[in-house]
């Protein structure tokens, strides 16, 4: 059974069509990627799913209900949960610090003033293990603005960890991103994927990630859904060259 | 870390408890020793909103202020009890910050600070036209601490030396709880919601929720240290209420640094050594402690304690 499936979805910004009638389905357990070249409709597409913009028409489904009027916040507790094109973290707090809050979050316990120890305990478990599962363990004193770009947005990935995701949504992972930098990040998107058995997709502009670690991919153009299938199928689609030929051809 | 933090806390306990012993030494007097620990609590109190929670509070007089009006009337007008005046100044205050939380609790950086120096001067205007009942301009007086009833024993408090440990033992139970909460899951959510409020709503966190209950928490522990000063002198004036102290609280707390909890207990002190001594010698003090201000704004932005701890690490 389908994951995630959107029927006929558009998102109009006045004139402008920012999605036009995208249906999509994706699995359980799927690594799936969407490109398509700048302004294309990427990142609204993501806010539709998670309901970060209604969308003008269309219906959207996730694990068998519909979440069209959903809010973000019942979307995030149902495990659609993101990161942002833009890094978006607790700057002046530690690696640790960001994370806890996280898990709190996730335990429901924001509001407490006071925990039981054995609570506390295993809350710090859960936190720590996340930290390990991205590989931070040696910066979870840091604070986090003093990181590198790179340790930035895996602290971003591991806050996203924190909330039990389903569908894990990742605009640009690798953007600006450094070799190095950009071979830890793919690394830990194919072992959440391999390991902890998450559904993830992704926006991604770097084509050798995209052909080297999605399952299928799926292309947009000017808010319209122009491919989809393997990395073979799609890398031979005529749509798919004119439109990335065109991009290049303008620039 | 943790235990070097429990250690200068123990140490800065002993040396406070001592105070009434040493002070005088030094050319000080208990009752000044007193206020730098009520100031120090107030102080604290508008930091768990200001420094943690990111709430640009500058109009936190007005629960001090309704915390004193709280306890001398209660004095005045209903019972000569100090336990109860205490208590009323320390709900009154609470529970008006709980009602004007919500008037807040949306609102962000200047917008937010803004609305909260209106709700004290509309405060500082009703004590100063409700004549009758508040002592208008002239304050209010005609009220005293009254002695403390353990059972058969008595200990009479209007003694000063008495009283600096009465507001010692609050201070010490009020800093303690307010360590504990910001050390909670609540307190995380206050430090998440002032460096990044977008990303912590995101994550389901019902950001204005928990600005309302700091907001509420903050003015309460303020209203307490209200109430103690109030029982300090035996006086209140709308003074007690207006913008122009709630600026001497940030002032305090900028001074020690806000991003520490014991901070603007450090910034307390200064302010209010620097004032009782610069004031027996010019009627300039204010223009002092302004370059003072200055001086420690521009060159130590994370205040004084904030340049001890980068000294400590460091050197660590
Ligand atoms: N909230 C909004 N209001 C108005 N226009 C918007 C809004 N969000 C997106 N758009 C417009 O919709 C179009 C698609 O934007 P979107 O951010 O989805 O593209 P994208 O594929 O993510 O591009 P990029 O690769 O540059 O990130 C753009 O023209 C953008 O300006
Ligand atoms: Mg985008």
């Amino acid at each position: 059974m389908s994951l995630l499936r959107l029927d006929r979805v558009s998102r109009h910004f006045g004139k402008l069509q920012a999605v036009q009638d995208v249906s999509f389905e994706m699995n359980e357990g799927e690594l799936r990627a969407i490109i398509g070249p700048n302004g294309a409709g990427k990142t609204t597409f993501f806010n539709l799913i998670t309901g970060f913009v209604p969308p003008t028409s269309g219906d959207v489904w996730f694990a068998g209900e519909s979440i069209r009027d959903k809010a973000v916040v019942y979307r995030v507790k149902k495990g659609i949960v993101r990161t942002f094109q833009i890094t978006e973290v607790f700057p002046d707090l530690s690696v640790y610090e960001n994370v806890r809050f996280g898990v709190e979050t996730a335990a429901g316990v924001n509001g407490r003033p006071w925990l039981p120890r054995a609570k506390r305990l295993e809350l710090a478990r859960r936190t720590d293990e996340l930290i390990e599962v991205v590989g931070l363990a040696a910066k979870a004193d840091r604070v986090v603005s003093e990181l590198a770009h790179g340790d930035q947005r895996v602290v971003e990935i591991a806050i996203a960890l924190t909330m039990n995701p389903r569908l894990l949504l990742l605009d640009e992972p690798t953007a600006g991103m450094g070799d190095a930098e950009t071979d830890h990040m793919v690394d830990l998107i194919r072992r959440l994927h391999s390991e902890r058995k998450l559904s993830i997709l992704f926006i991604e502009h770097d084509m050798s990630i995209v052909f080297g670690i999605a399952q299928k991919i799926t292309v947009l153009d000017h808010g319209r859904l122009l491919a989809e299938g393997t990395a073979a199928e799609v890398s031979v689609d005529p749509q798919v060259r004119a439109a990335y030929l065109g991009e290049e051809a303008k620039a | 870390m943790m235990r070097d933090e429990r250690l200068w806390m123990a140490l800065g306990w002993i040396v406070l408890a001592l105070a009434p012993w040493w002070l005088p030494w030094l050319g000080g007097y208990s009752a000044l020793g007193t206020k730098v620990l009520v100031y120090g609590l107030g102080v604290m109190a508008l930091n768990l909103l200001l420094g943690f929670a990111g709430g640009l509070s500058f109009g936190h007089a007005a629960y001090f202020g309704l915390g004193a009006y709280g306890a001398g009337m209660t004095l005045k007008y209903l019972a000569p009890s100090t336990p109860l005046a205490l208590l009323a100044g320390t709900v009154v205050g609470g529970l008006a910050a709980t009602a004007f939380g919500p008037l807040v609790m949306r609102r962000r950086g200047i917008y937010f600070a803004m609305i909260t120096i209106a709700i004290g001067q509309l405060l500082y205007f009703v004590a100063v036209r409700w004549n009758e009942f508040t002592g208008g301009e002239d304050g209010l007086a005609g009220f005293s601490r009254q002695p403390l009833h353990f059972g058969g024993w008595v200990l009479d408090i209007r003694d000063e030396n008495k009283y600096y440990y009465v507001v010692l033992v609050c201070f010490t139970v009020a800093a303690w709880i307010m360590r504990g909460v910001l050390r909670s899951p609540l307190g995380h959510t206050w430090v998440a919601i002032r460096e990044n409020r977008r990303r912590a709503e995101f994550l389901g966190v019902r950001a204005d929720l928990y600005i309302w209950a700091a907001f509420a928490i903050s003015g309460t522990f303020m209203a307490l240290a209200g109430a103690l000063n109030a029982l300090l002198f035996n006086f209140t004036s709308p003074q007690d209420l207006h913008w122009i102290l709630s600026g001497d609280f940030v002032i305090m707390i900028v001074l020690g640094g806000m991003r520490n909890f014991w901070g603007p207990l450090l910034g307390a002190l200064i302010y209010i050594v620097a004032q009782d001594y610069l004031s027996s010698v010019t009627d300039n003090w204010m223009t002092f402690i302004g370059l003072l201000f200055m001086v420690i704004v521009l060159a130590f932005p994370r205040g004084i304690l904030g340049l001890l701890r980068r000294r400590g690490k460091a050197a660590a």
